[in-house]
């Protein structure tokens, strides 16, 4: 027997002209915790896929336990000990915890004897993993960290050996992605191989025995972890020297831009989503909103930029009333110089099958720059996109390619260049480096705090706590639509993770 | 992990593709007609020649043809804002009756030149009207347009049958159509146009619909590519998210493309009324409209993709004619059958072939060329 859990030779993928993996080798001890560490578009997903089954490599080889076998689709690397837990997890809402864990795994079409096995593996596998659930429990009722725990059982279930887990700290707190540790530290103890893919610095500092860089479809370094630190880290998945740390000076803050009074926003469904929150930003200042996803931070910043209708509540913009209750309009709002880069830049910001220049004007479409009566004036449209696309360096600098052609870091730039460029009073931010690479993230800080050196109120809406914690002057934490504390950006991580985690100011002293 | 995109040339993603996609349409109807016993070479000859090869064929040809492209339009438009408009069959019969209005009250005053303008105002009016009522219906109360504009289309019906029967029969008539348009309501042929080219048109209705059919063509084009209005309608239908995050009236822009939508489908009831019958009659629209659907699907919901998708649908229903005339063991539901292949390969199963041609053309094109410039899917 190899000592080596999964050993990759050569693997080689291309999608067209894009070449995915070059000739990569990797090589993962037994009982470890591997991490791949990678910008967004560095193949670190592609590889994994290869090894999952989803795709075929076009050339190399691929050892499980010392032997070479051919995955062709999931159910072999299934079957070879492979478990996989997806960054978006693939679990049935409105199934309980055991029907999901059975689900593709049932051993017959009558499920009775089944269910009875299955309840009994699953106890085996809570006591030895130490992984508590309810397995009656239906998932839409758990919260994200056990919905996480239950593709980690699934995977254990179906005998996994070896668990890939792709960028499983997404949607955690802080302390859910401590707890999650913890378990993968007790996995690895009792024997279990992990891969942990991930582009965030410090869990593979915190977590791995062994880390291999990706960059470019190239596996550029594998380390130990105890014989590197996070800068070399970066400098190699960036392939240059990267600040970590963003550069900002005092803020100067003066007068309200933005004031928001007893909001209250439910959403779709009619869940009360936001509920009575108040606050203000002040030109010169970025005021940062953190909190796990889903705390009604996008139903937030959707009624005040005037897309989602609120219940109640007043915003005032540049102590104008914008009418958020009744049919604000995202139109005349940017009009009185509210812009607005949305969380959500693949539906909201951009449309991605227009072309670069038709999306450097989406929202300013009305401006009378762009037009001559009803009819576009292409031109102008043009020279303004490959003005914008020069200044924020927007790469390939191709105005007429199609959006959905440009990478992450690129696509948010777009976004970025025409907010930005107009010269607003307030700026409303979401996520602004979501599916962004360590380059073009540089790049975007910078910016913001030149909007705010610039006099510009800014809102910043992020789930990335050391993003909120690096730009904000002032931070507010949102919980369960109400925002439940403010801090100063010299507050811990702990102390915020705790606020994010719904823990109230007065438990919090006591504990 | 989306999946990683390669960008197909041009003549590939708009010739090509369509092309194979025809080429197994045929060759499986080609299959259908040796099973029933004929010679697919003798009738795939005889659908080019009865469509193309003399001056009456392709009078007919392009006369069908005319149909399509309005229609086909008027379904293309109405892609570009995401909506799924069934209902140009309903719409083109409704905006027959502005026609016949229009003819009928001007047609002993003024030259056809006079009445023509009037009538294609009314038929884009009563068309747009029809259509109007779905769209209200789906931007303000979200009952969607597919049912409505289908339901739409029986409605149309009925109320046709009503219309002739009751109102604008003439008095004392058996049939039930209005009276024949004198001079004034009628279309002058297009004789001319095919004498150029030494064809005689013979019995062919091919008139002045087809100008006013690519004068529509290119205005459609204008509209989308060229306005704020089109730029309105391709970020509705591509995003509805964006649209709103831009500030685009919903409502409105569903709204307004359901008009224009359905005022093209309503002119091309000018083709057969003024342009042929000169009269309006039951059941003229004999399934234009659903031919539309194909034809924009086939064209890519591009003008210039419709035109030729037009032609060649109308191809098939005058080549089918001829086949049906010509080989008594192929009757006309066996052109339809045909006809609907056309449809399945073009229309349905338009993604058949694009995996594997956009692999060939990938390993073709060589990795290095697009790499900077396409972002890789993780």
């Amino acid at each position: 027997m190899s000592d080596l859990a999964i050993e990759l030779r050569g693997i080689d993928k291309s999608f067209g002209p894009v070449h995915a993996n070059k000739n990569i080798n990797l090589s993962v001890s037994k009982g470890t915790i591997h991490g791949i560490i990678g910008e967004n578009g560095a193949g670190k997903s592609t590889l994994m896929s290869i090894l999952y089954g989803f795709y075929q490599a076009d050339e190399g080889k691929i050892l499980v336990n010392g032997e070479e076998i051919t995955i062709r689709d999931p159910n072999v690397a299934i079957a070879a000990g492979i478990g996989m837990v997806h960054q978006h997890f693939m679990l049935v809402d409105n199934f309980t915890v055991l029907e999901n864990v059975m689900l593709g795994a049932e051993e017959n079409a009558i499920l009775n004897r089944g269910i009875v096995n299955a309840r009994a593996e699953l106890k085996r596998l809570e006591d030895e993993y130490a992984l508590e659930v309810d397995p009656d429990a239906v998932i839409e009722e758990l919260p994200v960290g056990l919905q996480q725990r239950v593709e980690i059982l699934k995977a254990l279930y179906r005998g996994a050996e070896i668990l890939i887990l792709d960028e499983p700290t997404g949607v955690l707190t802080p302390a859910e992605a401590d707890h999650l540790f913890r378990i993968l530290e007790q996995l690895r103890d009792q024997g279990k191989t992990i891969i942990l893919i991930t582009h965030k610095l410090r869990e593979i500092m915190a977590i791995t025995d062994e880390v291999s860089v990706m960059r470019r479809g190239e596996m550029v370094a594998t380390r130990k972890t105890s014989e590197t630190n996070v800068e070399e880290l970066a400098e190699l998945m960036v392939g240059r020297r990267v600040l970590l740390r963003v550069e900002k000076g005092p803020s100067n803050p003066s007068d309200v831009k933005l004031s928001v009074d007893g909001l209250t926003v439910r959403d779709n469904r009619g869940v009360v989503m936001v509920d009575d929150v108040s606050l203000e930003v002040r030109a010169g200042e970025i005021v940062g909103i953190a909190g796990v996803a889903g705390n009604g931070q996008s139903e937030l910043l959707q009624a005040i930029t005037g897309i989602r209708q609120a219940e109640k509540g007043t915003v005032l913009l540049a102590g104008q009333p914008i009418d958020v209750t009744g049919d604000a309009d995202p139109q005349d709002l940017r009009k009185r110089g509210l812009a607005h880069v949305p969380e959500d830049r693949h539906h909201m910001g951009l449309v991605l099958s227009f072309e670069e220049n038709e999306n450097a004007i989406l929202g300013y479409h009305y401006d009378e720059e762009y037009l001559n009566g009803p009819m576009l004036k292409l031109d102008a449209v043009r020279s303004h996109a490959a003005q914008s696309a020069e200044k924020y360096d927007i790469r390939p600098p191709d105005v007429r390619l199609k959006t959905a052609n440009f990478s992450g870091g690129n696509q948010q730039k777009i976004v970025l260049a025409r907010e930005m460029e107009r010269d607003p009073a307030v700026l409303v931010i979401g996520q602004p480096t979501r599916g962004v690479d360590v380059g073009a993230i540089e790049f975007i800080h910078k910016r913001i705090i030149e909007m705010r050196d610039a006099g510009k109120a800014v809102l910043l809406v992020s789930v990335e706590l050391d993003e909120i914690r690096s730009l904000s002057d002032r931070i507010l934490v949102m919980f369960a639509g109400r925002v439940v504390g403010e801090r100063t950006p010299e507050a811990t991580e702990g102390e915020l993770g705790l606020l994010m985690a719904g823990v109230e100011e007065g438990q919090e002293a006591a504990q | 992990m989306s999946v990683p995109y390669a960008k197909l040339p041009l003549w590939v993603e708009y010739g090509l593709i369509p092309l194979i996609n025809l080429v197994v349409a045929f060759l499986v109807a080609g299959l259908v007609v040796l099973i029933v016993g004929e010679s697919p070479i003798k009738a795939a000859t005889l659908l080019v020649q009865g469509a193309f090869g003399y001056g009456e064929g392709l009078g007919f040809t392009l006369y069908y043809a005319t149909n399509f492209i309005f229609t086909g339009l008027a379904v293309a438009v109405a892609f570009h804002c995401g909506l799924f408009n069934i209902g140009g069959e309903g719409q083109a019969y409704i905006g027959g009756l502005g026609v016949a209005f229009a003819c009928l009250a001007l047609d002993g005053i003024f030259p056809w030149f006079l009445t023509f303008p009037v009538a294609v105002l009314a038929a884009a009016m009563f068309g747009a009207a029809w259509a109007f009522i779905p769209g209200y219906l789906q931007a303000k109360r979200g009952s969607h347009v597919v049912i409505t504009t289908i339901m739409f289309n029986f409605i149309a019906s009925s109320l046709m049958v009503y219309m002739l029967v009751e109102v604008v029969k003439p008095l004392g008539s058996m049939a039930p159509q209005t009276r024949t348009f004198l001079e004034g309501g009628q279309l002058p042929r297009l004789d001319w146009l095919l004498s150029i080219f030494g064809l005689d048109i013979g019995g062919a209705p091919f008139n002045l619909s087809f100008i006013l059919a690519l004068v529509a063509a290119f205005l459609v084009w204008l509209l989308i590519w060229r306005t704020r209005l089109g730029y309105e309608i391709r970020t509705m239908g591509a995003s509805p998210t964006a649209a709103r995050y831009a500030g685009i009236k919903e409502a409105r822009i569903i709204i307004i493309t359901m008009l224009i939508s359905g005022a093209l489908a309503g002119m091309m009831a000018l083709n057969p009324i003024m342009g042929d019958q000169h009269r309006l009659q039951l059941d003229f629209v004999t399934g234009a409209g659903f031919v539309g659907i194909a034809v924009a699907l086939m064209g890519r919901s591009h003008p210039v993709g419709i035109i030729p998708a037009a032609i060649l649908f109308g191809m098939l229903y005058q080549g089918g004619a001829e086949i049906a005339f010509e080989m008594p063991q192929i009757s006309r539901d066996m052109i339809t059958i045909i006809q609907g292949l056309v449809i399945l390969f073009a229309g349905a199963l338009e993604h058949m072939f694009r995996p594997a041609i956009t692999t060939f053309f990938a390993t073709l094109g060589g990795a290095g060329k697009q790499s900077e410039a396409t972002a890789a899917g993780e």
